[in-house]
């Protein structure tokens, strides 16, 4: 399959190992990968933040780089929760019918990366090794906005010499919540503080989740901690293999 | 008069209620512990998604046809007796309350919980007519006993323990020898009461549903209390808000299903009372029925914020709400607390008078995912965020100068639209940021990005983005 990667902006800046994790792992499992360079950001901090009017050009620019892709794939399940849920609605405020469907029309070929590998492709073993204690944190948004289920969990079960321990109080929000964090920091950090606790709690070695955003949050808070805990994206989990880790 | 306006914005509160660890101890116990009831009793129903399903949709179509539904309504109360008011505001609704007191010469009057007659502030309106309201429901009298505000829909002293409560009522009732055992407490509560439903002439209630097919209004509740509130006394006056309605009897066979198990988690609902109109020889001999709008239509008129309306106020999605669980319900500054409060109140007030409320939310979801008529609380949220900015944009007063966040977010859109631009911030963003980067990471941002480093370090741009490394690739 010809795969578009749509990286994400805060990915491609902050997280490039997260890409370049989806690239090695969609080429060992025999797909081509393009990346259009003309891409940039999906609009979700502009749109969830209020400032809906500015977020259009965005989701025209969007479109406008995808429209041609067979499949859109990306390690962020908050940002395909922006186009497939947000976009129609943002689009009300648009007046641009021919926009509109335009985007109908590309939904169904965008994908979160764990949805892509278990709904559409059909795989649980993508052939990883990554021998540590892991535990699975499922963020809000590929939970309760893409409803994602266990599919991260069955590719990391799949994982050889992984050993997965369960999050307590898995499904409580991170605190992240976007720009959640600085307008209202002291409740952010009042969730994030539960959140590192449960995450300890696992002694596991490092907290995995399908968003960088939130790993960026709860590992910015174990980084100031000291706590010996990292934060890692499913994407570079599932690019290990026993060949690099020799 | 009328409902409070939220005089603090929702972060400074909150912050002050994070700093209160016996408030945050109280809530986070009770809100787990009632999360975990509800949890198990909706489980145990295989058909539960259907229910909430039918919940959303008698709602919808109440709203759709609510002209022709509240006409029948009033039709059918005034045919079995009851007289019907019509309420626009807080200020009608409070003074045809006072009117009827008067009229019966009562300087004191009984109180059945309601939010309806919290949200149009009657107890402050009365007490200016030299009417004494007490509340009956113990979590009420407890929080008017202290001076207080509710902090939860359904368990307005969520925030107090037994112990605060004990001295609360030894102090105020006068008894010495009191000990914080829950059956204490409550017989304490229940002498006091007592006296009150036997002698107070008039009654004043809210309604959970009022049916437009046969007249018949309903109030569910656990104590007790509200029963003796609604049979006692010879007058009762019901304030509902319009929304509150259901074209037929047969309707709240779903919501009877649905607002317990939602609420406190109970199979079925302990108090639940029925009238019609009055009945020789039982009960009240006159039944008032005051209509509230008081902006509600005016939430009718917002395609997005309409199905605010379905809420029957169960609360389930208070004590979901990992916000709410940490902040208590005082932070929202609003009657309505909480992530249905969050809605609530600016779509009734105007979100010019509450802008800080569709902020309160991480927008994690799970307030929908509990909501039992399927309201898309965080599908609103954003809406009326969109609102609050566009109210900002659209009318800036005489001196107004765009805020620091608005030009940011302009300029970052533009950024955005070109890839040019893009990848130019980018590396400006890695050069402007060398002198704060220590070991990989940035331990304090300036300016209002200052609170993300307040107990977070922050990932710095990457010495390599994705697009370069992608550019390079062999």
């Amino acid at each position: 399959m010809r795969v578009s990667l749509f990286i994400t902006c805060f990915n491609d800046t902050i997280f490039p190992r997260t890409g370049q994790a989806v690239v090695r792992l969609l080429e060992r499992l025999g797909h081509e990968v393009e990346f259009p360079e003309e891409q940039t950001c999906c609009g979700q901090m502009h749109y969830n933040t209020g400032y809906q009017r500015e977020a259009i050009p965005l989701v025209r620019h969007f479109v406008e780089v995808f429209r041609d892709a067979e499949v859109v794939v990306s390690p962020s399940a908050s940002c395909v929760g922006m186009v497939r849920h947000l976009y129609p609605i943002a689009l009300e405020l648009a007046d641009d019918p021919a926009l509109a469907e335009e985007v109908a029309r590309l939904i169904p070929r965008v994908f979160e990366l764990s949805e892509f590998l278990i709904n559409k492709l059909g795989i649980e073993d993508v052939g990883a090794y990554y021998p540590h204690r892991v535990t699975y944190h499922p963020t809000c948004h590929s939970l309760r906005m893409l409803r994602v289920g266990d599919a991260p969990l069955r590719l990391l079960k799949a994982v050889r010499g992984i050993d997965l321990v369960e999050l307590p109080r898995a499904e409580e929000c991170c605190g992240f919540g976007g720009t959640f964090a600085i307008k209202n920091a002291d409740t952010s950090m009042a969730m994030l503080g539960d959140k590192v606790h449960c995450i300890l709690d696992t002694r596991a070695e490092v907290c995995v989740s399908a968003d960088n955003s939130c790993l960026m949050h709860i590992g910015g808070a174990l980084h100031r901690q000291r706590a010996g805990v990292g934060v890692i994206h499913l994407a570079e989990i599932l690019a290990s293999t026993e060949a690099e880790t020799a | 008069m009328g409902m409070q306006l939220p005089i603090v914005p929702f972060p400074e509160a909150a912050k002050l209620a994070l700093a209160n660890t016996q408030l945050r101890r109280n809530i986070g116990k009770a809100t787990q512990t009632i999360r975990a009831k509800r949890a198990k009793v909706v489980d145990e129903l295989p058909d539960w998604e259907a229910l909430r399903e039918a919940g959303r949709t008698i709602k919808e179509r109440m709203l759709r046809h609510i002209d022709k539904y509240l006409v029948e309504f009033e039709a059918s109360v005034q045919l079995a007796g009851g007289v019907v008011h019509w309420a626009r505001d807080a200020d009608e609704a409070n003074r045809i309350v006072a009117e009827i007191a008067h009229r019966h010469g009562t300087r004191e009057v009984v109180k059945v919980k309601s939010m309806a007659t919290e949200e149009i502030g009657l107890n402050a309106a009365l007490a200016a007519e030299g009417i004494e309201a007490t509340e009956t429901d113990l979590a009420e009298l407890i929080i008017q006993l202290a001076g207080d505000r509710s902090s939860h829909i359904l368990v307005p002293a969520i925030h107090k323990n037994r112990a605060e409560i004990r001295a609360l009522f030894a102090r105020r009732m006068g008894l010495d020898h009191l000990t914080d055992e829950p059956k204490a407490l409550a017989g304490a509560a229940r002498a006091f009461l007592r006296r009150k439903f036997l002698s107070v002439p008039v009654a004043v209630s809210g309604a959970n549903f009022g049916v437009a097919e046969t007249g018949t209004v309903c109030v569910v509740e656990s104590e007790g209390n509200g029963r003796m509130c609604l049979t006692l006394p010879k007058v009762l006056i019901t304030i509902m808000g319009i929304e509150k309605l259901l074209p037929k009897w047969q309707d709240l066979e779903v919501f009877m299903q649905l607002l317990p198990r939602s609420a406190t988690g109970e199979r079925m609902n302990p108090y639940t009372t029925f009238w019609t109109g009055v009945t020789a020889g039982d009960g009240p001999r006159e039944f008032h029925l005051i209509l509230l709008d008081n902006g509600r239509t005016r939430v009718l008129a917002d395609p997005m914020g309409r199905q605010t309306l379905a809420c029957i106020r169960c609360s389930a999605c208070l004590n979901i709400c990992p916000v709410y669980e940490r902040t208590g319900g005082h932070a929202y500054g609003s009657v309505y607390p909480g992530p249905i409060g969050a809605i609530l109140t600016p779509l009734l007030l105007g979100v010019e008078n509450a802008e800080s409320l569709p902020y309160a939310s991480s927008l994690c979801g799970a307030c929908y995912d509990v909501c039992p008529v399927k309201i898309n609380i965080p599908e609103v949220l954003i809406h009326l965020r969109g609102e609050v900015v566009r109210h900002k944009q659209d009318h800036p007063g005489p001196r107004d100068l765009p805020s620091g966040e608005s030009l940011v977010m302009k300029q970052m859109a533009r950024v955005f639209e070109s890839r040019k631009l893009y990848e130019w911030a980018q590396r400006l963003g890695r050069l402007g940021q060398t002198p704060l980067v220590r070991r990989g990471f940035i331990e304090r941002l300036p300016g209002p990005l200052a609170g993300w480093t307040t107990m977070r370090d922050a990932y710095p741009v990457a010495p390599q983005t994705f697009r370069e490394w992608w550019r390079n690739r062999p």
